[in-house]
């Protein structure tokens, strides 16, 4: 049987699908769960083609970079320090879009706690800067 | 054979009259009866009053499931006779919020000015269950909970019985944010709760005119009740918690123009107060 998502996850996905912040949601262990259109256009993949995706995969495939053009680790990403810190996080850097474009953004993350303190995974909204 | 009696099928507010007589006017109250003796009674709407007054007087425990805390799903709690007997042990399972207790919630119901009778003035304090929940057993069924689409913390239930499976989901807006329902199975509300019953009880509210300026108030329309339970693949769908603006004749000819129109590949049993349903298959 297919698990279904929590609900929080669920109301997250359709907030993030009714803003025109870009938006990114992962799942409790990093693993991409959505995002939406307005975000398709900053990372320049359409959802529906690229799907899920593990944390790894994600964190690097945009190549981020700093001011100063060094590579940004995944876990000093703010997506990342949101889900392993559950903490909010923020930070300006660089990437380099699936469709080869780079670009500045800048990218505000907040950990996803639902009912009876459970941890759900994180929410990233990020915008061009 | 596991019996489901509806006590009560009406949404929102209880809506008695002679033109609501045979879908009946109590809200949201449905007794689940188990071969070896087990009752779960399903959310606590003013139906519960004279469910309670049916009961059997050698029973010695009875578990209330609420869906959530929504005056309509509790309101038959105050006039529920077994809370004022001592020797009926009344569990109430039902969803907490982030800052209170089911308790605590309870009491702002359960206390003056709202109701005369405060929790902790009960013969018998009810044990409290707070969901979701892990699965557990209750006498022969067995119980699953989890959040689903609707303001304030609300669960909905799956019931496993030994012939049968009941999801019961009275309300419910799966169809929230959706460009086009439904999505797929993963990303719908519910589901995992309604996958392959053998009877699911859904939120059956509003027409698609109504639900298009009710957006987010947490009901379905009639066509994303047979949607949803299409998607589960259902056997068997119960249209539940009619609006109370509806008469008999409306939901008659809403059920029937539904059926002619979606052709459902399940049966269709519209929710009327009073009915007993009886579950079979497998489990």
């Amino acid at each position: 049987m297919t698990e279904g998502k929590e609900v929080e996850i669920l109301r997250a996905r359709q907030l993030a699908s009714s803003l025109a912040l870009p938006i990114f949601l992962v799942d409790p262990h990093g693993d991409r769960l959505y995002y939406n259109e307005q975000a398709e256009a900053v990372l320049g993949y359409r959802f529906a083609e690229t799907g899920a995706m593990p944390a790894l995969e994600w964190a690097t495939i945009f190549r981020p970079y700093d001011e100063q053009g060094k590579p940004i680790a995944p876990e000093q990403l703010p997506l990342m320090i949101a889900l392993t810190r559950r903490q909010p996080a923020r930070s300006t850097f660089w990437i380099k879009g699936m469709d080869g474009r780079e670009r500045h953004i800048e990218v505000m993350a907040i950990p996803l706690v639902g009912q009876a303190a459970r941890f759900l995974g994180a929410m990233a909204l990020f915008w061009e800067v | 054979m596991t019996r489901v009696v509806l006590w009560g099928t009406r949404g929102s507010i209880a809506a008695p009259g002679p033109d609501t007589a045979r879908y009946g006017g109590n809200t949201s109250c449905v007794e689940v009866q188990g071969d070896e003796g087990t009752i779960l009674l399903l959310d606590a709407g003013t139906g519960l009053r004279r469910l309670g007054a049916s009961l059997p007087r050698r029973l010695r425990r009875v578990d209330v499931l609420l869906t959530h805390l929504h005056m309509d799903h509790i309101q038959g709690l105050g006039f529920f006779a077994p809370l004022h007997d001592p020797h009926v042990e009344v569990h109430i399972w039902g969803p907490a919020s982030v800052t209170q207790s089911l308790y605590a919630r309870l009491t702002r119901y359960l206390s003056p000015p709202i109701f005369p009778v405060r929790l902790r003035d009960l013969p018998r304090l009810p044990v409290l269950h707070e969901v979701p929940a892990a699965r557990c057993d209750i006498g022969e069924f067995c119980v699953s909970t989890c959040l689903v689409c609707h303001p304030d913390p609300t669960v909905g239930y799956r019931i496993e019985a030994p012939n049968g499976v009941i999801a019961y989901l009275p309300e419910h807006e799966p169809a929230l944010g959706a460009k086009k329902f439904p999505l797929s199975r993963q990303w719908t509300s519910g589901y995992t709760l309604a996958a392959q019953a053998d009877m699911l009880l859904h939120d059956t509210q509003y027409t698609l005119a109504e639900y298009a300026e009710r957006v987010g108030w947490g009901h379905s329309a009639v066509e994303h009740s047979f949607a949803f339970a299409a998607l589960a693949e259902v056997k068997r769908l119960v249209p539940f918690h009619h609006d109370p603006a509806h008469s008999d004749d409306d939901l008659d000819r809403l059920y029937a123009q539904a059926v002619a129109t979606l052709k459902p590949p399940f049966n269709v049993t519209p929710a009327m107060e009073g009915a007993v349903l009886e579950l079979g298959g497998g489990r």
